[in-house]
């Protein structure tokens, strides 16, 4: 189902000045959560590949509890991400949302639905066209890290922006 | 009491109660106060029905086994019976019953008709007074045993505590096994008691939040095998799956309505807001009942179909509602320190049990439905998801402790009282409670 598609060419030109992009954006105020951000980017990935846009680019942004508000750091990882999906076009995306364990079960699938909601919407104000983009809410049905306190909680509070599937 | 014979028609099962024998009337000498805070559980013998074979000492063993769950009645060790086989023809020596204290027999006997039927009969007695309460028989398919047994039981609550029993119920719940960020998730059904367990999906699908239908013959959930995750509804004789309706977002929290020709639910919206809607089993209509900026979920109907309290966060965070089964008047009715969410409104009427959110804990709770009278009945950890036993006497839910690789379910009695752990297979969540059958 979730099928990634090779793109079928990445000019070199447009590649390097996404790498400049990336780490353009990489801030010490921001909290580290993807490979360029910890200075790892180097040789990560091959440019416009799914690895890239996971390792340099960053799948995901975390939220607060209780709320859908694009924190300061998810804007700069979701700027990224447009920008990323705006240059590789090839693709369609499925973003995920994701609640901690410390919310009910269907009030956290409805949070998790406008987590996804809210993130979908910062890309298509950013430029991705809203027919590349699917939403699925998860609740607290899959947790990304297991454990009882809020190192884990805060992790698992997210949306996880999925390549894959062909455009509608 | 007087009770004609009735057919229980249930999975292709004829029930029958042939007939009274010979009840005579008698004043509630015996009677067991259960809206108080504290009971003292009362002594009864349950004695080993006659019988040629072990279904005798079974059913008698089912019947103690419920009564001593419900944490209102203590049965007497069959260890300290003086009279050890009592004959249901002939009236117990009572003598030899309050001597040990037991100010309860029951006594029975199973014999097997020319059909191959079972016939059970038993009469509950009241040792002090020295009279019949109860005297009813059964004929049944042999497999069908352990619902006699049940029904026995809840004849014997009824008749000692004035209210309905609750011991010829099932359980839905979603069965839960492997790591928790990779959970793989069964609907399964039981017997109040955990006997006859089966699982009815086979985990290759995220499933979650089963309900019954009033007459107990149709679960709805929620399930992710679409893709998509949608509302679905199961024949729990067929086995047969069916999606409720092809909505372009997600479905979430069904329920049955009262009459069993709705299902009420959430619908995603485009915006990432969620209303209540309902669908109408036969037409397939829908229809709109909210349409806020908000999370609105969580549907349950009164019993009386109607009122209908939900969750919304409309006001900035989840609380309770409650609104016409059309949509009109919504009246916020939680208003304590917290969050609250799932609600569900009594089989009685008379109250409203939720999950709270309160300084870092979940509790369970009830309020009437104008959401006076709050009352917290357990805190922990994690614990959520209440749903009524049909007498509006006893909660389950699910809770899981810290560092704990999972839930369990759970049940309580109104008062707080007699919390127990349902012993399941694996782990346990989003537990439901049949009606009974009437």
């Amino acid at each position: 189902m979730r099928r990634s598609i090779a793109p079928t060419r990445f000019p070199a030109m447009l590649a390097l000045a996404a790498t400049l992009a990336v780490a353009g954006c990489a801030s010490k105020d921001q909290i580290p959560n993807t490979a360029a951000d910890l200075g790892l980017s180097g040789g990560a990935g091959t440019p416009g590949s799914s690895q890239d846009f996971t390792v340099n680019v960053g799948d995901r942004i975390f939220f607060d509890t209780d709320s859908s508000a694009i924190r300061a750091d998810a804007q700069a990882t979701l700027a990224r991400q447009a920008q990323w999906l705006n240059q590789y076009s090839q693709y369609a995306i499925t973003i995920e949302g994701h609640a901690d364990e410390r919310g009910t079960r269907e009030y956290n699938l409805a949070l998790g639905a406008r987590r996804a909601a809210a993130t979908r919407d910062f890309l298509v104000g950013r430029g991705v066209a809203a027919n590349r983009i699917k939403t699925i809410s998860y609740g607290k049905e899959r947790p990304v890290a297991v454990c009882d306190n809020i190192s884990c909680w805060s992790q698992n509070r997210r949306a996880v922006t999925l390549l894959g599937g062909p455009s509608s | 009491m007087r009770r004609i014979a009735r057919t229980l028609a249930t999975f292709g099962l004829v029930l029958m109660i042939a007939g009274m024998l010979g009840t005579i009337p008698a004043r509630a000498l015996l009677q067991i106060d259960v809206t108080k805070g504290t009971v003292e559980p009362l002594p009864i013998a349950i004695t080993d029905f006659l019988s040629g074979d072990e279904t005798g000492v079974e059913i008698s063993n089912v019947i103690a086994a419920d009564l001593r769950r419900s944490g209102l009645f203590a049965p007497i060790d069959k260890a300290a019976f003086i009279e050890r086989n009592s004959n249901p023809d002939a009236a117990p020596r009572f003598a030899d019953w309050t001597v040990i204290n037991a100010q309860a027999v029951v006594n029975g006997r199973v014999t097997q008709e020319a059909d191959g039927r079972l016939k059970v009969i038993y009469r509950l007695w009241d040792t002090y007074a020295g009279q019949q309460l109860i005297g009813e028989q059964f004929f049944t398919e042999r497999s069908k045993w352990r619902r006699v047994a049940h029904i026995i039981a809840d004849s014997i609550y009824e008749r000692l505590t004035g209210e309905k029993g609750y011991f010829d119920t099932r359980i839905v719940y979603v069965d839960e096994s492997g790591p928790r960020d990779q959970r793989v998730k069964r609907l399964a059904i039981m017997d109040q008691d955990g006997a006859n367990h089966r699982l009815l999906t086979n985990g290759q699908s995220i499933v979650l939040t089963p309900r019954f239908s009033p007459n107990r013959q149709e679960i709805t959930y929620m399930s992710y095998e679409n893709g998509q995750p949608q509302v679905y509804l199961l024949q729990l004789e067929t086995g047969q799956r069916e999606l409720v309706a092809n909505f372009p977002n997600m479905t979430f929290a069904p329920r049955f309505s009262p009459d069993g020709q709705k299902v009420i639910m959430s619908l995603l919206r485009d915006d990432g807001n969620s209303n209540i809607f309902t669908l109408d089993l036969r037409s397939r209509n829908t229809t709109r009942l909210t349409n806020s900026n908000s999370i609105d979920t969580s549907p349950s109907y009164a019993p009386d179909g109607s009122r209908i309290v939900f969750t919304s966060d409309r006001g900035g965070r989840a609380q309770l509602y409650v609104m016409g089964a059309d949509g009109s008047n919504p009246k916020r009715i939680s208003f304590g320190d917290g969050t609250y969410s799932t609600p569900v409104w009594s089989p009685r009427g008379d109250l409203i049990a939720f999950t709270k959110q309160s300084g870092g804990d979940f509790q369970i709770g009830v309020m009437r439905p104008d959401g006076s009278g709050e009352r917290i009945i357990s805190t922990g950890f994690l614990q959520e998801g209440p749903t009524w036993a049909p007498n509006g006497r006893v909660l389950m839910f699910f809770a899981q402790a810290p560092g704990a690789a999972g839930p369990q379910l759970q049940s309580i009695d109104l008062t707080g009282r007699n919390k127990q752990t349902i012993a399941t297979p694996n782990f346990g969540s989003d537990p439901a409670w049949s009606p009974l059958l009437e």
